[in-house]
Order: structure tokens, then C-alpha cells, then sequence
């Protein structure tokens, strides 16, 4: 059992990274230095640096197949801050040669696939990879693509080859706009646990989701955590001020140290994008 | 003695996966008929996976596995399956090398047949796959063919689909083109229609018609051979294109190419355009030598 309160601020550190990278996200698309859709990962970090402290530990590194939301998962599991900055820039430097935008981003270094852009195809594709390398592999979905029929046909094919697969959904409760409670009535735990995997529905407090962390790899397994996110798809739009965000809360909780954390990740990624900008 | 393509594919299968460790992935592969004999007897120790009946999913199974470089061979039983079986395919491991730099290659056997097999399963459609990027489609009928289909996609990257036709499964004979100097028409063949095509030839050879057969195996990238332009230039009622799919799609491309490059009127034979029922009355099936040789009598009919 790792020491609480380092586990934290390791999770706080990926966490951080990922929160300020995200809000020059936003100040350029404002300010209109990027010109392409974004969809970003503010608010729902926890999971994708918590996962990724995890794996750390364990000293496994896994495939990993995101889709989009998912500058979080590249950044925390040890991305090129510089080529996903590039990307957004649309420049051939790019992690994807200016090809894959936000949705579609990938690194060869982190074992990360890039995403076609057909909602949770991710899914059935981490499933053939996992199956052919029989190596750790993850996939991380939204909940409204965790509804695709697609994902759901291979996670029963992943239970039934007993595959050192993790599914992550990242639930944020919305498909753009639309709730979870007008699209479905079931949870996606129930569904892992329909295809005898393990199956577990929790909030994306990282002490929590550690907690699991004893079934990842040996079986498969999925984690719905429920979260929040900032912005809206593509960034078009902000829930309400009130939405609980983690990493305020997280920021509290640890106090001083994790503020210093915040203010000398934020001048860092100003820094970088700044450089990035003028080049 | 000469070995018919059932027996050359399932050698070839065999040889995947003994020889190069590859996969092969499909939907009820090991049942009675291992696909209609092109399967060795093997199992899924040895690489032959039995997937789930999630078509969608499968196609993203195969494409994800390609990514290990242990270069899936994924069995679609009938063509038709496909409308189902692509999507992933099609968008992601055909255009994966050229987004990331990372090749997904799967060679793709999509196997016709027709006849009281109603409105989806029947027939070639290989249309589906045709305007997509990254993808090489290839229609082999003859042993020798085969094995170069599958020498082509073990030394290269791409996603290949294989359009096969049960029909062809007994052929043991190469089919060679045949374009005298002197032609009247060329007929410009897909699939099982080439058997067809062969047929025409012999019957309208003694009525006295010079008819050209022009054997079309690749059908994306289209290969052009400057024989068949200059056969048709010299041709006295242009050509026809057969194919065993729906006839606005890779028949009406190709036609149009030819059109293009000699000049010369093409026309276009392939699948009604009406869906398939299960009785005779109501079936769609590939054009015959009796429907080639109507429209042939047309064609110089209306020249005349």
C-alpha cells in the first residue's frame, strides 16, 4: 500500500499539468491562436493522472487507446507537452503531423493509439490489440460512447478471453448536452458485471480509484467514475460555476504545497506555449 | 496434378499461420463447413479465432490486433456482411499509416456466392470498400492469383480486401486475357462473371464475333493495361464492364476510366438495381452468357 498523502500529490503534480495546460487550451481558442475544435479534459484529470500514478507504481506501461478528451490521458501518462501544444497549432511538428487535432492525437513513446473519431471504436480496437499482445492495455471511454453497441459486443469478447484489459469510463453524466438518464436506465458497472468482469461504479476522488487497483491487469475490468467536466464539447460552452470540480477541492485539501505545485505548473505551461507560439 | 484455389487458399491459410504466426479471425470458423473447405483444421492455439456474433465489433477486434504486426487474415463469410464488418476497418486501420505512422494490415476475405440467399448476402460488394482511402481490393479466380494476392499483402502494409466468389473454388485453370488484333467488343470482367465472359466468347465465336476478354484482378488501384486501351481503340463496338456487384459502383468507375482513356462507348452489366428475394423469380444475380449475349446483340444492333 502506497503512503496516502505522496500517492496524492503524485496525482496532484499529473493532475496539475494537465488542469493548466488545459486553460491555456481555452485562453488560445479565446484569443484565437487555435483554430480547430479542442475537446478538453478540465475537470475530469483525476482519472487519467490517478490511472497513470498507478501504473507508475506498479511499473507497468500499458496501451493505452483514448478518444477524444483525452489530452489528459497523453499528458499524464508522459506525453511531449511541446508536440501536443504543436498539434493544436496545426503544425507538422504535431504528435500527429497536424493531422489528428485534439480528437485524434497519439505517441508512439507512451504506447498511446490515436482515435479514428467514430465514438468508442477505441473499444473494440484496444480489445484486438490487447488479445493479440496480451499485454496491459486500457481504454478510456466517454459514457455516451460507452453506449456505442460496438463496445459493448467487445467487452463481452474481452471478458470471455479473460484479457489484462481496463476499461475506464469516464462518466461525466452528458453526450454534449444530453443527460445520462434520458439516453439509458443502466450503469456501465452492471454491464461489466452482466459479461462476468469486474465491474465497479465510484466518484473520481483518486483514493478511491486506488482502491480497485488491485484487479487491474489480472482480469478484465471496467471503472465507471463519475466525474465532472469544465467545459463543454468542442469547449463551446461552461456548466455551471457551481459544478464540483476535484481539483479545487483537491488543491484544498493538500494546502500550500499543492498550491505551489499549481502556480509553478501554470507558469511553466505559460512558458511553453509562449515559446511555442512565437516559433 | 493441378490443385483447385480451395485447395491453394486453404494451403495458403495453413502456411499463415504454421509458418508466418499469423491470425485468423472470423465467425464460426470451425463450424461444419470451415468456411467451405479454405480452412484448415486448426484451432485457436495454433491463431483461428472464433469471434463473437458482433460483427461491428469484430471488424474493430481485427483491426486493433493488426497493430502487433502478427497480420490478421479476417474471414467475412458473405460480402454482404461487410455493411457491418467495415466501418472500423475502413476508419481506422485503413487510414491508421497515414494519420500516425502505423500500419494496421489485414488481408480481408469477403466471399460471394449467390442464389436463394436473399436481400444482403449475396453477391460481391465490393463497392462498399471502393471509395475509401488506404485500402487495395483485389478479386482473385484462379490458383496462381491467389498466391499472388497474398504474397502482395504479406509484403506491404495495406488493408487488402480479398473479393472471392464460392463459384470459383473448383477453378484449377489460369484465365488469360484474350485480345485479338481485330476485336469486335471487349468484355471487361470482375469475379465470377470472368467464368461467364469465357462462355460468351466460345458461343459468339461461331456466330462469327471476334470477342476480347480483358480479366480484371485489380480492381483498387484499377490497373490499366495499355493492351486493353489499345484493343479497345482498334475495337469496333467498344466494351462492356461485367461485375457480380450492384452496377453503380465499381462497374460505373471503371467504366468511365475506359471510357476516358480509349474513346470507345463502355457499357455496364452488374446486379440490378432492386433488392435480392430468396425464390428464383425474385433473386438478383450476376449477368449470364444469355443476358451478356443480349446486351451484345444490342451493342451492334444500334451501331449498325
Amino acid at each position: 500500500m502506497t503512503n496516502n498523502s505522496n500517492f496524492r500529490y503524485q496525482v496532484f503534480k499529473k493532475a496539475s499539468l494537465a488542469r493548466n495546460f488545459e486553460e491555456e487550451v481555452i485562453a488560445n481558442v479565446k484569443n484565437k491562436n487555435i483554430k480547430i475544435p479542442v475537446y478538453v479534459s478540465a475537470g475530469q484529470e483525476f482519472i487519467a493522472s490517478t490511472i497513470a500514478t498507478i501504473c507508475e507504481i506498479k511499473k507497468i506501461k500499458p496501451l493505452l487507446f483514448g478518444q477524444h478528451r483525452c489530452h489528459s490521458t497523453y499528458l499524464t501518462f508522459g506525453g511531449d507537452k511541446t508536440k501536443l501544444i504543436d498539434e493544436l497549432l496545426e503544425k507538422k511538428t504535431g504528435c500527429t503531423k497536424g493531422m489528428g487535432g485534439s480528437a485524434s492525437i497519439h505517441s508512439k513513446k507512451i504506447n498511446m493509439y490515436g482515435h479514428d473519431g467514430l465514438m468508442g471504436s477505441n473499444g473494440p480496437i484496444g480489445v484486438g490489440a490487447c488479445y493479440a499482445t496480451k499485454k496491459p492495455t486500457i481504454i478510456f471511454l466517454g459514457d455516451a460512447a460507452a453506449e456505442e453497441d460496438y463496445v459493448l459486443g467487445a467487452l463481452g469478447w474481452a471478458s470471455t478471453k479473460n484479457l489484462p484489459l481496463l476499461v475506464i469510463v469516464e462518466d461525466n453524466n452528458y453526450s454534449i448536452l444530453t443527460e445520462k438518464k434520458i439516453r439509458r436506465n443502466w450503469e456501465m458497472s452492471d454491464v461489466a458485471r452482466a459479461f462476468k468482469m469486474k465491474g465497479f461504479n465510484l466518484d473520481d476522488n483518486p483514493m478511491n480509484i486506488y482502491k480497485y487497483s488491485k484487479y487491474f491487469f489480472k482480469q478484465p475490468c471496467l471503472l465507471n467514475i463519475n466525474t465532472n467536466r469544465i467545459y463543454w464539447h468542442a469547449g463551446a460552452g461552461k456548466d455551471s460555476e457551481k459544478t464540483f470540480d476535484r481539483y479545487k477541492s483537491e488543491k484544498k485539501l493538500l494546502g500550500i504545497e499543492a498550491n505551489l505545485i499549481d502556480r509553478k505548473t501554470k507558469q511553466l505551461i505559460k512558458k511553453l506555449w509562449q515559446k511555442r507560439l512565437e516559433k | 496434378m493441378a490443385k483447385t484455389l480451395r485447395e491453394v487458399i486453404k494451403e495458403t491459410v495453413h502456411y499463415h499461420l504454421k509458418k508466418k504466426k499469423g491470425f485468423v479471425f472470423g465467425q464460426c470458423l470451425t463450424a461444419v463447413g470451415w468456411v467451405g473447405g479454405t480452412l484448415p483444421h486448426l484451432t485457436e492455439k495454433d491463431g483461428m479465432i472464433d469471434l463473437s456474433m458482433a460483427d461491428v465489433a469484430n471488424g474493430g477486434i481485427v483491426a486493433g490486433a493488426a497493430l502487433s504486426n502478427r497480420r490478421p487474415i479476417y474471414v467475412i463469410r458473405y460480402q454482404g456482411f461487410s455493411w457491418f464488418n467495415a466501418p472500423i476497418i475502413l476508419n481506422y486501420a485503413c487510414k491508421s499509416k497515414e494519420i500516425w505512422g502505423i500500419p494496421s494490415p489485414i488481408m480481408i476475405r469477403g466471399i460471394a456466392m449467390e442464389g436463394s440467399i436473399g436481400p444482403v448476402a449475396g453477391s460481391s460488394h465490393n463497392s462498399i470498400y471502393y471509395k475509401m482511402p488506404g485500402i487495395k481490393i483485389i478479386s482473385p479466380m484462379t490458383p496462381s492469383e491467389y498466391k499472388y494476392a497474398y504474397k502482395y499483402f504479406m509484403k506491404n502494409d495495406d488493408v487488402v480486401y480479398v473479393s472471392e466468389h464460392r463459384g470459383s473454388y473448383d477453378n484449377k485453370d489460369e484465365l488469360k486475357d484474350f485480345l485479338p488484333a481485330d476485336c469486335d467488343l471487349i468484355l471487361f470482367a470482375i469475379s465470377i462473371t470472368r467464368f461467364e465472359a469465357f462462355k460468351v466468347k466460345k458461343k459468339l465465336e461461331k456466330k462469327g464475333y471476334k470477342i476480347g476478354i480483358a480479366n480484371i484482378l485489380w480492381i483498387k488501384p484499377f490497373k490499366i493495361k495499355d493492351k486493353w486501351i489499345s484493343s479497345l481503340k482498334k475495337s469496333k463496338y467498344g466494351g462492356v464492364v461485367l461485375d457480380d456487384d450492384y452496377s453503380k459502383g465499381v462497374a460505373s468507375d471503371i467504366a468511365y476510366r475506359l471510357m476516358k482513356m480509349s474513346g470507345k462507348k463502355i457499357e455496364i452489366m452488374g446486379l440490378k438495381d432492386k433488392s435480392a428475394g430468396f425464390s428464383k423469380e425474385t433473386d438478383n444475380l450476376p449477368p449470364n452468357s444469355k443476358e451478356i449475349i443480349k446486351m451484345i446483340s444490342k451493342i451492334t444492333k444500334r451501331k449498325k
